[in-house]
C-alpha cells in the first residue's frame, strides 16, 4: 500500500536536501570554472604572458548551476520518478503500436518515391543518398553489435577496405562495379576473419579497444603504402557506375542517348539512390533471413550467454568469425559503394569519426532491430543536416537531443527484440531481458 | 561395480595452482542409470563436473565416455564445444545459464543447432530457403514442443526465459539440454531453490528420461530427499576424494558420510547415529 500511496500523492519538497544538492553542484561549478573561466591568460606583446580575472563570469555560472540544480529538483519531485513508460498516456501508446506496425513498409515506400518527389532537388538526394549509405553501415553493424554483442569500434576499417579495393581494382585493371562489388565484400570479410581470430579471447572493453586499434591501423596503413594506395593523397578519378555496362553520361552510348531523352546529371544520382537503396535492402534481407537460421540465433545467444553456448555444442570462435566477417562483408559493399559515389576517396574518410557514428546509430536506434536502426541513421544524419541553420551552436543542439532521447529511451529507439519462431504468437521481448552482450 | 558403463573417471586430479581441488578421484557411472554424486560444500563436486564436460582442463587422470556403439572417447582431450558436440554430454549449470532475452522454444531451438547448421548447408542452403532445410527446421520446432510439454511449459513457448519463475527455468533449462539429444545428462543441483512440490515433479521428469528414453544421467545434489529417491548410485566425495560409494541404502548408512556432512570424526558419528535410532 506505500507503494501505491507514495505513486499518487505528490511527496512534500523536501527543501534542505534540495538546497544541499545544488550548494554541491554550485561548489563542484565554482572549482572548475574558476580556472577555465575565472583565470584568462593570452601571450601579451612583448610575448610575456599576461592573465587577467573574471570573477563576475565566474560568479554567475556558478548562480546558474545553483539556481538550475534546484529547478531541476523541484521538477524531478513533480513529476515523480521519470519511470518514462509511466509518462506516456495508454491512448498514446497503443496508437504509437499502430504506427509501428505501418511504420516500416511506409518508410519503405516514401523511400522508394523520394528520387520522383524531390527530383529537382539534388541536396535533399544527395542526403538521402548519404543517410541510406548509414543505414546500410549500420544494419552492417548491427550484425556484429547487436546480434552477436561484439562491441567493435573499428567498423570503418572495413568500410575502407571495401572503398579502397573497389577504388583500386577498378584503377588498375579497369574492373567494372559490378565485378568490383563482391570481391570487395569478400576482401572486407577476409579482413574480418582476420580481425576476428587475435581478437576472439577478449571480450568487453578488450575487445573494443583491439578493434578500435585495429582500424586506426588500416587507417596509417593506408596513408603510408603511398606505392599502393596513394597516401594522403587518396585514389582519384575513380570510375563511375555503369547501368550494367552501359554508361551514365552524356555520350553517344550512355543511357539517356540508347533511351532517346535529354541527358541530365540527374540520372546518375538517381541511379546511385536506387544503387545504395537496393544494397541497402540486400543487407535487410540477408540479415532478417539470418536471424531465423541456426547461425543468426547461434549469434544472439552468444550474446546472451557465452559459457551456456559452448555447454550446447556451438563452436563460439567460428560463431564469432561469421559474426565479424558477414558485418565486414556489408561494410566493404558500402565502401565500394561511397569510392564509386564520389569518385574520390583519401583516408581522411575513414577516421575513428565514422566507426563512432555508425555506432551511435545502432546503440540509438536499438541493438538488433533492423527498422531502430533506419530510423537512427534517419536521424542522426538527416538530423544533423535539419540543425544546419544553427550554425555553431549545431553540435551542442545535437548533443543535448541525443541525450535527451538517451534518457527517454536507454535501449535506443526500438529496444525490444522480435523473436525469431514461434509456436502461436510472435510477442516483443522486453528490452530488460535482452542482454547488450560483453564481448 | 558391474554392468555397462558409460562414463569412467579413473584417478582424476584437478590444481588451482597450490590447491587441489580433486584427488585421485576414480568411480563409474553407468548407462541407463542415475548416477549422483553428493558431499558437502566445498567438496569439489562441481569442478568434477567441469572437468567431465570440459570446462575445466584437468591436471591429470583419465575420463573415459563410451558410447551405445562401443566408441570410447578421452573427454579430458576434448574441447568443452566437443564434448557437447562429439561426445553427446549435456549439462546444466548450479547458477541457470538460460538464454533470458530468448523465448522457450528459441532456447530449445539454439540447443539443436549442430543438427540445424548441417541441414542449413551451413548456412547456405538456408539462406536461400532450400526445402531439405525448412523440413529440418519443422523436426526440431515438434523436438521442442514435445520437450516443453514433457516440462509442462508448451503454454509458455513464446514467453522469454528471463521472465520464467526459477522452478520453471531450471525445468527449461533442463528440457534445453536434452534437445541436443545427449548420451549422457549432467545435472549440477537441479533441485536447488525448488519447494517439495517442484522437487518431486523433477524426480518424475528424471525418472522418466532414464526409463523411456534411457538417457544416462549423473547429477550433483544436495536435496537428499530427490538423491535417495531416484539415484540407482551414489559417489560421495569430500574435501576432494571419494569417501564412499554404494546404493542409496548403502550410502544413508555409512558413518563416514554423515561425519562429512555434520563435520565431525567418525566416532562421534556413529554415536550419534546409534542415539537416533
Amino acid at each position: 500500500m506505500t507503494v501505491l500511496s507514495s505513486n499518487t500523492a505528490k511527496p512534500a519538497t523536501d527543501i534542505p536536501a534540495l538546497l544541499k544538492t545544488a550548494f554541491v553542484n554550485a561548489l563542484i561549478a565554482l572549482v572548475l570554472f574558476s580556472l577555465m573561466v575565472g583565470v584568462r591568460t593570452e601571450a601579451g606583446s612583448d610575448g610575456q604572458l599576461t592573465y587577467w580575472t573574471r570573477f563576475g563570469e565566474v560568479a554567475s555560472l556558478v548562480a546558474a548551476v545553483f539556481g538550475g540544480s534546484i529547478v531541476l529538483g523541484l521538477l524531478r519531485q513533480w513529476i515523480g520518478p521519470t519511470g518514462a513508460e509511466k509518462l506516456v498516456p495508454p491512448a498514446v501508446r497503443s496508437g504509437m503500436s499502430f504506427v509501428g506496425r505501418y511504420l516500416a513498409p511506409a518508410l519503405l515506400i516514401f523511400t522508394v518515391l523520394v528520387p520522383v518527389i524531390f527530383y529537382d532537388q539534388r541536396y535533399i538526394l544527395d542526403l538521402a543518398i548519404l543517410v541510406l549509405t548509414y543505414v546500410m553501415l549500420g544494419w552492417g553493424l548491427n550484425v556484429v553489435v547487436g546480434l552477436a554483442g561484439l562491441l567493435d569500434l573499428g567498423y570503418v576499417a572495413f568500410y575502407a577496405v571495401g572503398a579502397y579495393s573497389y577504388a583500386l581494382l577498378a584503377t588498375n585493371f579497369g574492373w567494372s562495379f559490378w565485378v568490383c562489388l563482391p570481391l570487395a565484400g569478400i576482401l572486407a570479410a577476409f579482413w574480418g576473419v582476420l580481425l576476428g581470430f587475435p581478437v576472439l579471447r577478449l571480450r568487453g572493453d578488450y575487445l573494443a579497444i583491439v578493434t578500435l586499434a585495429f582500424g586506426e591501423i588500416i587507417r596509417l596503413v593506408i596513408i603510408n603504402w603511398q606505392s599502393l594506395t596513394g597516401g594522403p593523397n587518396g585514389v582519384s578519378s575513380i570510375p563511375r557506375p555503369s547501368f550494367f555496362g552501359i554508361p551514365l553520361d552524356n555520350s553517344d552510348n550512355g543511357l539517356a542517348a540508347r533511351l532517346g531523352i535529354e541527358y541530365s546529371p540527374t540520372h546518375r544520382i538517381v541511379f546511385l539512390f536506387y544503387l545504395i537503396l537496393a544494397l541497402a535492402l540486400l543487407t535487410n534481407w540477408v540479415t532478417i533471413r539470418l536471424r531465423r537460421l541456426p547461425i543468426g540465433r547461434a549469434w544472439e545467444a552468444l550474446r546472451e550467454d557465452e559459457v551456456a553456448c559452448r555447454a550446447l555444442g556451438i563452436n563460439t570462435t567460428t560463431t564469432k568469425l561469421t559474426a565479424f566477417a558477414t558485418g565486414a562483408m556489408f561494410g566493404g559493399f558500402a565502401g565500394a559503394f561511397f569510392a564509386t559515389r564520389q569518385g574520390f576517396i583519401s583516408p581522411e574518410s575513414f577516421t575513428f569519426q565514422e566507426s563512432a557514428l555508425v555506432l551511435a546509430i545502432v546503440v540509438l536506434g536499438g541493438m538488433g532491430s533492423q527498422l531502430g536502426v533506419a530510423l537512427a541513421a534517419l536521424a542522426m544524419i538527416g538530423g544533423f543536416e535539419l540543425f544546419r541553420s544553427l550554425e555553431t551552436y549545431r553540435m551542442l543542439v545535437f548533443g543535448m537531443a541525443m541525450v535527451l532521447i538517451m534518457i527517454w529511451r536507454p535501449r535506443g529507439l526500438i529496444g525490444h527484440r522480435a523473436p525469431t519462431v514461434y509456436l502461436t504468437k510472435a510477442q516483443a521481448i522486453s528490452s530488460d531481458l535482452v542482454k547488450e552482450g560483453h564481448g | 561395480m558391474s554392468g555397462d558403463k558409460i562414463l569412467g573417471v579413473d584417478r582424476l586430479t584437478m590444481r588451482f595452482g597450490g590447491i587441489v581441488a580433486v584427488q585421485d578421484l576414480s568411480f563409474a557411472a553407468e548407462r541407463k542409470k542415475i548416477t549422483a554424486l553428493i558431499g558437502p560444500n566445498g567438496a569439489g563436486k562441481t569442478t568434477v563436473f567441469n572437468c567431465i564436460t570440459g570446462f575445466y582442463k584437468p591436471s591429470g587422470g583419465a575420463i573415459r565416455l563410451t558410447h551405445d556403439d562401443g566408441k570410447v572417447i578421452a573427454l579430458e582431450r576434448l574441447n568443452d564445444f566437443r564434448i557437447a558436440k562429439q561426445a553427446k554430454v549435456a549439462r546444466t549449470f548450479q547458477n541457470i545459464r538460460l538464454f533470458p532475452g530468448m523465448t522457450a522454444l528459441e532456447n530449445l531451438m539454439v540447443a539443436q543447432h549442430n543438427a540445424l547448421m548441417r541441414a542449413s548447408g551451413f548456412t547456405f542452403l538456408g539462406l536461400i530457403g532450400a526445402p531439405g532445410y525448412r523440413d529440418a527446421e519443422k523436426r526440431a520446432i515438434d523436438l521442442a514442443t514435445d520437450w516443453l510439454k514433457r516440462v509442462n511449459l508448451l503454454d509458455r513457448a513464446d514467453d522469454a526465459a528471463g521472465n520464467f519463475a526459477y522452478g520453471d527455468q531450471r525445468r527449461l533449462e533442463i528440457a534445453r539440454a536434452m534437445c541436443t539429444e545427449p548420451a549422457l545428462l549432467c545435472l549440477d543441483e537441479p533441485a536447488a531453490g525448488l519447494n517439495a512440490r517442484e522437487s518431486a515433479a523433477l524426480s518424475e521428469l528424471l525418472l522418466s528420461i532414464r526409463n523411456e528414453l534411457g538417457t544416462s544421467i549423473l547429477l550433483i545434489e544436495h536435496d537428499m530427499s530427490v538423491v535417495m529417491e531416484i539415484s540407482d548410485h551414489i559417489v560421495v566425495m569430500d574435501h576432494g576424494v571419494k569417501i564412499a560409494e554404494g546404493s542409496p541404502r548403502e550410502i544413508r548408512d555409512d558413518p563416514k558420510v554423515i561425519a562429512a556432512y555434520l563435520g565431525t570424526d567418525e566416532e562421534e558419528a556413529v554415536a550419534v547415529m546409534e542415539s537416533g535410532s
